[in-house]
């Protein structure tokens, strides 16, 4: 056997396996030199090369009539309406936002934003999802509280609103909290500008905050598991100062024809954007590291090339352009610096100035990256988790549903997170209709054509765990439902896939499930993918996150004034709208809160009912029928009657209500089921588009009063419900 | 009616303050950069809010000395309106074009809501349309809000009824609870001596559609361009 030169610690340094190392020296004819190792780390690593994934992310569906630009692009775009696109992505920050939660979670603000207006789209939005461990330990308070401030005074510089998403709690985030952000922009559909080299002779601009030694190696510590260890001095400083005038200066720039393409700086910096451009248009780039503008002194190449310093980005101009493209930047105070060129040789070149320190095949970097696919199998603590006697659990818990609804309320899964959003700007750019917890999903109005964008972010991480597939399967589904809630038809999604160690057969067993899952609810729904990100190795202590395969979905709305949230007005008559799928106690909330056990299996959506009650919704919403809706998810109906008495200021009155006080039928989970409210001259119109539509409808009761009374199981006053609510998050204060 | 929006690098309030004027009948919005040095003609300025220069060293801090701030100091001392909203309201106390100044919010965290204010002053044309007494419904967004001055200047400024609005609950009462970033007498809004300047952390542009949450905003402007209307500048 061939004995190399390489140390196993420069092999561990950059994350790459002896066997990797022995193919890329197979595939290269010759060692690499050091430089060109890092590069090949950064470029093979799962957070750039998605090793372990890419197989995986075959399976979803990435084409459609509104497509306009799927996987492969900074983001994915589809058509709204005429003329536009909705441009939009979700990445997470999770190892970063572990040691340092404020500029984790700022930077990863950073990056999405980037990618979105790298995209020529003009950002509108920011939703987040978040996970934590219990907010009991100091340490999960320290993390929540600097993630929020570091999203909050990241987006809120920008000017972009935050209005929306979700944040859970659960012990495996323990030491590895999850901060996935995504953005939401508006294009021309026929003005995208894409991350492409062009021809040989462009120039390489790079543009923004001069480039330092922070953040390198970032995206091979992403690609390891103990977050804690590996990521300490990698952690990159956030300025939204900078960033605000980069975005400006090249929106401004959108439609230049000088431009051919744009590529922002994130995970492994100079080397992946320039690898990207290139690959995609099957070129070569030469970089001359000497001519980049630093922070620091004694920089050598190997800093400049993975500095992870954040808002650059990398601009491809023709020659003749270079001027007028540059005056542009010194408008707005930032200084670009021409780096190389655009060759015709398919190679990465790097010089330091007349010295060339690199040169690798782009091939090598993008197409030759490993492709991994594992076997994966269940390990045995989750077989006897999901194979749990639920009923006897039951069994075993002192039924008090009024008590069981306010310990609900208050737990912070469920309790309102006013504490969190009213620390971002919501109302900035004056397009926010429905803002944070006023609907199920956001609604934004469009201003060119007066539709509405609505978008929102889900995924029960329990049912993930206990059942993958059927976790994969509900986080589709219930994103998809909750745009139906407000009115809006899926356009297309995005999503991030937060999993522990992949090479754990456990591990891959769920990653493989729940994307499966989420795959087959896509094909069903006709929505196409078209976008995402993967964050694997999200341990702490060798324990694995729950798998949390986050869906970011966007939708439309044809008239932006018709959409609903979940408050109803007072006078309404309620009705619960279902598939007819009865509900259960097996991985519910309320198993988790009230009789402190996560076991027993979720129930698996069935798309083609579903969608029956989502067209309901879109036609009874777009009509003016429906005055409100929430659909039924954590903690079942009693809860999401409860959250519409709170959110609208008026008691249920619901004497007649025929069901019993047994916990699953106030606190079961099923899917397809939403309570709506709509006016009482209203109530046979809404009955008889159940029955032509085949969704079932069950009457409630009326809206007044100042309490929450069904039947004779629950009567709770309105002051009690919205305590309970409220007091969800005090611990955090 | 020609009225300047001045932006800042780091302004985020811009494109909301155009787009109300732009809506506001009568009026010509023109967006000033601020290394301007020619209003072009304005009748009127808009300093909006965002994180001019990015708020390093303090809020306002550094703007005060963009090359634009000397017209605007001309133009207000010529008696010239002018409007800050929240980073303009603090630019224009770094400036000492207004009395006090804003600090960290009580609970020391950004706070985004719905917040209602009380007029309390007409004096200034942005105000002189709406009946004193009058309750508006009014987006808030800062970190630094917490209005500030010492007894004395707080005194004269109520005196010479400078105190343009104060927060309050939904009847208009001026509430402890309703003062949701701890100002000194639950200001909102402040004026110089002759009124012509006025400043405010609450939000009028965002405040323009009821589809938004509020409408109340729009009758600042309109007030400008009817108060200007008026005098025939």
């Amino acid at each position: 056997m061939t004995v190399y030169s390489v140390s196993g610690e420069a092999l561990r340094e950059v994350a790459l396996s002896e066997e990797e190392y022995r193919l890329a020296v197979g595939l290269l004819g010759r060692e690499p030199n050091r430089l060109e190792l890092g590069i090949l780390g950064a470029m093979w690593s799962e957070h750039c090369g998605y090793k372990n994934s890419r197989p995986l992310l075959g399976l979803f569906p990435t084409e459609g009539p509104g497509v306009v630009q799927g996987p492969g692009e900074n983001a994915g775009a589809v058509r709204l309406g005429g003329v536009l696109a909705a441009v939009f992505k979700v990445e997470s920050h999770n190892h970063p936002s572990a040691i340092e939660p404020y500029q984790g979670a700022a930077t990863g603000v950073g990056g999405i934003v980037r990618d979105i207006f790298t995209m020529g789209a003009r950002p509108i939005a920011l939703l987040n999802s978040l996970r934590f461990g219990p907010l009991e330990e100091r340490e999960n308070r320290r993390l929540l509280g600097g993630v929020v401030r570091g999203i909050g005074d990241y987006g809120n510089s920008l000017g972009i609103p935050t209005v929306g998403g979700e944040i859970g709690f659960s012990p495996s985030y323990n030491g590895n909290p999850l901060v996935n952000a995504m953005c939401v922009g508006i294009a021309p559909a026929d003005g995208l500008v894409r991350g492409l080299a062009g021809q040989p002779g462009n120039v390489l601009l790079l543009v923004g905050a001069d480039t330092g030694r922070d953040g390198i190696h970032g995206a091979t510590f992403a690609s390891v598991d103990d977050p804690q260890e590996s990521h300490k001095g990698v952690i990159q400083v956030g300025n939204p100062f900078m960033e605000k005038l980069l975005m400006e200066a090249c929106l401004e720039l959108v439609g230049s024809p000088h431009v051919v393409g744009m590529q922002d700086l994130g995970a492994a910096g100079l080397t992946s954007s320039s690898v990207e451009c290139a690959g995609r248009t099957g070129s070569g780039v030469e970089i001359d590291v000497s001519r980049v503008s630093r922070r620091e002194r004694g920089m050598t190449p190997y800093d400049v090339m993975l500095s992870e310093s954040q808002e650059r980005m990398l601009l491809v101009v023709e020659p003749d352009g270079v001027e007028s493209v540059r005056s542009i930047f010194e408008k707005w105070d930032l200084h670009s610096d021409v780096i190389g060129q655009v060759t015709g040789d398919g190679t990465l070149r790097v010089k330091d100035g007349d010295d060339v320190v690199c040169d690798l095949p782009i091939g090598l970097l993008t197409e030759d990256v490993p492709r991994y696919t594992r076997a994966g199998s269940p390990s045995v603590e989750l077989k006897e988790r999901r194979d749990a006697d639920v009923s006897a659990v039951v069994a075993g818990v002192d039924h008090d549903p009024t008590g069981a609804l306010l310990t609900l309320l208050s737990s912070p899964n469920i309790g309102s997170k006013r504490w969190v959003w009213s620390q971002y700007d919501h109302t900035i750019g004056t397009s926010t209709v429905l803002g944070p917890q006023h609907g199920d999903a956001a609604v934004m109005r469009v201003r060119q054509t007066g539709e509405g964008l609505a978008a929102t972010m889900d995924c029960n991480s329990l049912h993930c765990y206990l059942d993958p597939y059927a976790g994969g399967v509900g986080a589709v589904v219930e994103a998809a439902r909750n745009l139906a809630c407000v009115g809006a038809t899926p356009l297309g999604m995005t999503n991030c896939l937060n999993f522990g160690n992949p090479e754990k057969p456990e591990v891959y067993w769920h990653l493989s499930e729940c994307v499966r899952g989420m795959a087959d609810a896509c094909r069903a729904l006709d929505i196409p993918v078209v976008s995402g990100n993967v964050s694997l190795y999200n341990e702490s202590g060798s324990e694995a996150v729950h798998p949390t395969p986050v869906v970011g979905m966007v939708g439309s709305l044809p008239q932006v004034e018709t959409a609903v949230g979940i408050d109803w007005p007072e006078g309404a008559a309620v009705y619960l709208l279902t598939t007819g799928q009865e509900p259960v106690l097996g991985a519910s909330e309320w198993l988790r809160v009230v009789a402190g056990q996560e076991c027993g299996r979720p129930l698996s959506a069935d798309p083609v009912a579903e969608s029956s009650v989502h067209n309901l919704l879109g036609k009874c919403i777009g009509d003016g029928t429906i005055l409100s809706a929430h659909d039924l998810s954590e903690g079942g109906l009693a809860v999401a009657l409860a959250e519409c008495c709170i959110r609208g200021g008026i008691g249920l009155d619901a004497p007649d209500w025929g069901g019993s006080d047994a916990p699953e039928q106030l606190f079961g989970e099923a899917h397809g089921r939403v309570v709506v409210s709509v006016s009482s001259e209203a109530r046979t119109k809404l009955e008889a588009a159940c029955e032509s539509l085949g969704v079932l409808c069950e009457s409630i009761g009326i809206t007044r009063g100042e309490s929450l009374r069904l039947g004779t199981v629950l009567q709770v006053p309105l002051a009690d419900l919205q305590t309970a609510y409220d007091s969800a998050l005090s611990t955090s204060t | 009616m020609k009225i300047g929006v001045v932006t800042f690098p780091g302004s985020n309030g811009d494109t909301d303050c155009m787009e109300v004027l732009r809506e506001t009948p009568g009026c010509e919005p023109v967006l000033l950069w601020h290394k301007s040095v020619d209003l072009e003609g304005a009748d009127a300025l808009v300093l909006p809010g965002g994180f001019a220069h990015g708020d390093y060293l303090r809020a306002g801090a550094i703007a005060r000395f963009s090359p634009v701030m000397r017209e605007v100091e001309r133009f207000a001392a010529s008696g010239g309106p002018v409007l800050g909203i929240c980073n303009g309201f603090q630019v224009l106390t770094e400036a000492h074009l207004l009395p006090g100044a804003l600090l960290r919010n009580r609970e020391i965290l950004f706070h985004c809501a719905w917040a209602h204010v009380r007029v309390s002053s007409t004096r200034s044309p942005w105000l002189a349309g709406i009946p004193e007494g009058s309750v508006l419904r009014l987006a808030v967004a800062h970190g630094q809000g917490k209005y500030y001055a010492d007894g004395d200047t707080l005194q004269t400024l109520q005196e010479r009824r400078q105190v343009a609005l104060e927060y309050c609950d939904a009847d208009g009462n001026l509430t402890p609870k309703s003062n949701h970033n701890g100002s000194e007498r639950n200001i909102a809004a402040v004026t110089n001596e002759s009124g012509n300047v006025l400043g405010m952390m609450p939000h009028p542009e965002r405040s323009t559609d009821p589809l938004l949450g509020s409408a109340d905003g729009r009758a600042l402007f309109s007030s400008v361009v009817s108060a200007l209307a008026g005098v025939g500048r």
